[in-house]
């Protein structure tokens, strides 16, 4: 079974309909590049499968016990996350929360999870620094890490490319692939990056007024980029 | 010198004097840890919006000609402060002008209710103790002792068992919600805590100056240190000195009374400007053993 599936699902927010008709699954280990222009829902859809908002129509099932809130979420970053007083290491922790345990403070467990995490990214040399005087990409970089905190199953990741250096993207690309690959963590791309969907999706959906697909990344390209 | 400090040594063999202290660093105590998460989340005014329309409220229950003031300035506080937290983000009047319409519009019914409706005492006066900070601070009572002090236990108590979660929530609402935090119900709490502290301190240092408690400590404490942890360390450190100090500064015989809300805050003032200076230098440094 599926680990993920959206039957026909109709996205909105305040009585306005943004997009209709998205039906698509995802097992695990498949790498999925969200593609639309701005406005056509992709934000919207990441929040629904997050039950942050409620779709307005359809169905949204998990499976293989994944939980919306053991979903590892990238979100965009907000402005008041540049001069935030604290550490790499507070924030990367602070994504495990959703383990749940009301003992307030974080267990030797989490700790060490924590640990390894920052061991993959490569960020143990930057555990103590403050986020505020990192670089962009290494902003990033700490911010997928606690999502990776929260999740073993699935990331979300919404643009999180956006506003990075090409070789910063390229290396925040890299490391998302491995983790897909070596980990089978799936992965849910939110991007208008057609070069990096090109080369890393295996599933693309593209949401739309007018255009809706959904189905393997080499069918999409097929067609040159017409659906683009 | 020495023979003021006398005086002051004095003064506090008073009961009074040493309950005013007491509430003073409790207050402050409070305001301070609050102030972290309000400064960081964009919302340093709330405490101002929130003494503004206390006033409003205080207005109206000496007009009603109430035994308890409270009973009446702490709910509608509250509720306020609920309002302006939680409706931020759907309300068609957004953020900052919201707040600025609660404070301005309270402070104006306030004032309209007292001249109408007052007493028909000292207006002048009444006004300007309630905006700047009353004597009422040495006229405490034992009970109002035991509010105050029941009120910092729970704050304490709450920034202790729920740190991780304050600290997730006020760095990413978005993320914390998407983990299955419960992000309104953290933010009413916040809300509620915050307009009880408000309430509270307009006592101390009257509602004209409340902003200073909540936000000075918190951003002196920003200047200097790098993590949420030590930020809220110090940023209670900071509230609680300068409240205790400004209090006792203020007991100091002198011609004329010295008001003791505009001390502490002045003192307040003159901490974070230290800080200011430690942190430039502070990141000079860093800067230097860079290139």
């Amino acid at each position: 079974m599926a680990q993920l599936e959206c039957r026909n699902l109709t996205l909105g927010y305040e009585g306005k309909t943004v997009a209709t008709g998205i039906d698509f699954s995802l097992n695990k280990g498949d790498y999925l590049f969200i593609l639309g222009e701005n406005g056509s829902g992709k934000s919207t859809l990441a929040k629904a499968l997050l039950r942050l908002n409620q779709a307005l129509a359809g169905e949204i099932l998990f499976a293989d016990g994944l939980k919306a809130n053991r979903i590892g979420y990238l979100p965009q970053q907000t402005p008041s996350q540049k001069d935030f007083p604290a550490s790499v290491k507070e924030i990367i922790r602070s994504g495990g929360l959703n383990r749940g345990g009301l003992f307030p403070f974080y267990s030797k467990e989490e700790k060490e999870r924590a640990h390894t995490v920052m061991e993959q990214l490569e960020l143990l040399p930057l555990e103590n620094r403050c986020f505020r005087e990192l670089s962009g990409g290494q902003q990033r970089k700490v911010l997928l890490a606690r999502s990776l905190m929260a999740t073993r199953e699935l990331l979300l990741l919404d643009e999180p490319a956006a506003a990075l250096d090409p070789h910063a993207t390229a290396e925040l690309y890299e490391i998302i692939r491995r983790l897909n690959q070596e980990q089978k963590i799936t992965i849910i791309m939110i991007s208008h990056d057609l070069e990096a969907a090109k080369k890393y999706a295996d599933k693309i959906l593209h949401i739309g007024k007018d255009s809706a697909f959904f189905g393997a990344a080499e069918d999409y390209f097929k067609g040159g980029t017409a659906h683009a | 010198m020495l023979e003021m400090l006398q005086q002051i040594g004095h003064i506090l063999s008073y009961p009074f004097a040493v309950r005013a202290l007491i509430v003073g660093i409790l207050v402050a105590l409070c305001a301070s840890l609050l102030g972290v998460s309000l400064v960081l989340k964009r919302m340093s005014f709330i405490g101002d919006g929130l003494s503004h329309v206390a006033f409003g409220a205080l207005a109206i229950a000496t007009a009603l000609k109430l035994s308890d003031e409270m009973l009446l300035v702490l709910p509608i506080t509250v509720i306020a402060a609920i309002l302006l937290l939680r409706g931020g983000k759907k309300a068609k009047i957004r953020g900052d002008a919201s707040l600025a319409l609660w404070a301005v519009g309270s402070l104006a019914l306030g004032y309209l209710i007292i001249n109408l409706f007052g007493n028909g005492g000292n207006v002048a006066g009444d006004v300007c103790t309630t905006l700047f900070g009353s004597t009422s601070i040495l006229t405490l009572k034992t009970a109002d002792l035991w509010i105050c002090g029941i009120m910092a236990a729970v704050v304490l108590l709450l920034f202790f068992l729920f740190y991780r979660q304050i600290f997730a929530i006020t760095f990413d609402e978005e993320f914390a919600a998407a983990t299955g935090l419960h992000t309104q119900a953290y933010q009413l709490l916040i809300a509620a805590i915050t307009a009880v502290v408000i309430v509270i301190a307009m006592n101390l240092v009257g509602s004209l100056l409340i902003s200073a408690l909540v936000i000075f400590p918190a951003l002196a404490a920003m200047q200097v240190f790098k993590r949420f942890r030590d930020v809220m360390l110090c940023s209670a450190l900071v509230g609680v000195g300068a409240a205790a100090l400004g209090i006792l500064i203020s007991f100091a015989p002198t011609q004329a009374p010295i008001p003791m809300g505009a001390t502490v805050v002045a003192v307040n003032l003159v901490i974070f400007l230290i800080f200011a200076l430690i942190g430039k230098f502070k990141s000079l440094q860093i800067r230097k053993s860079h290139i």
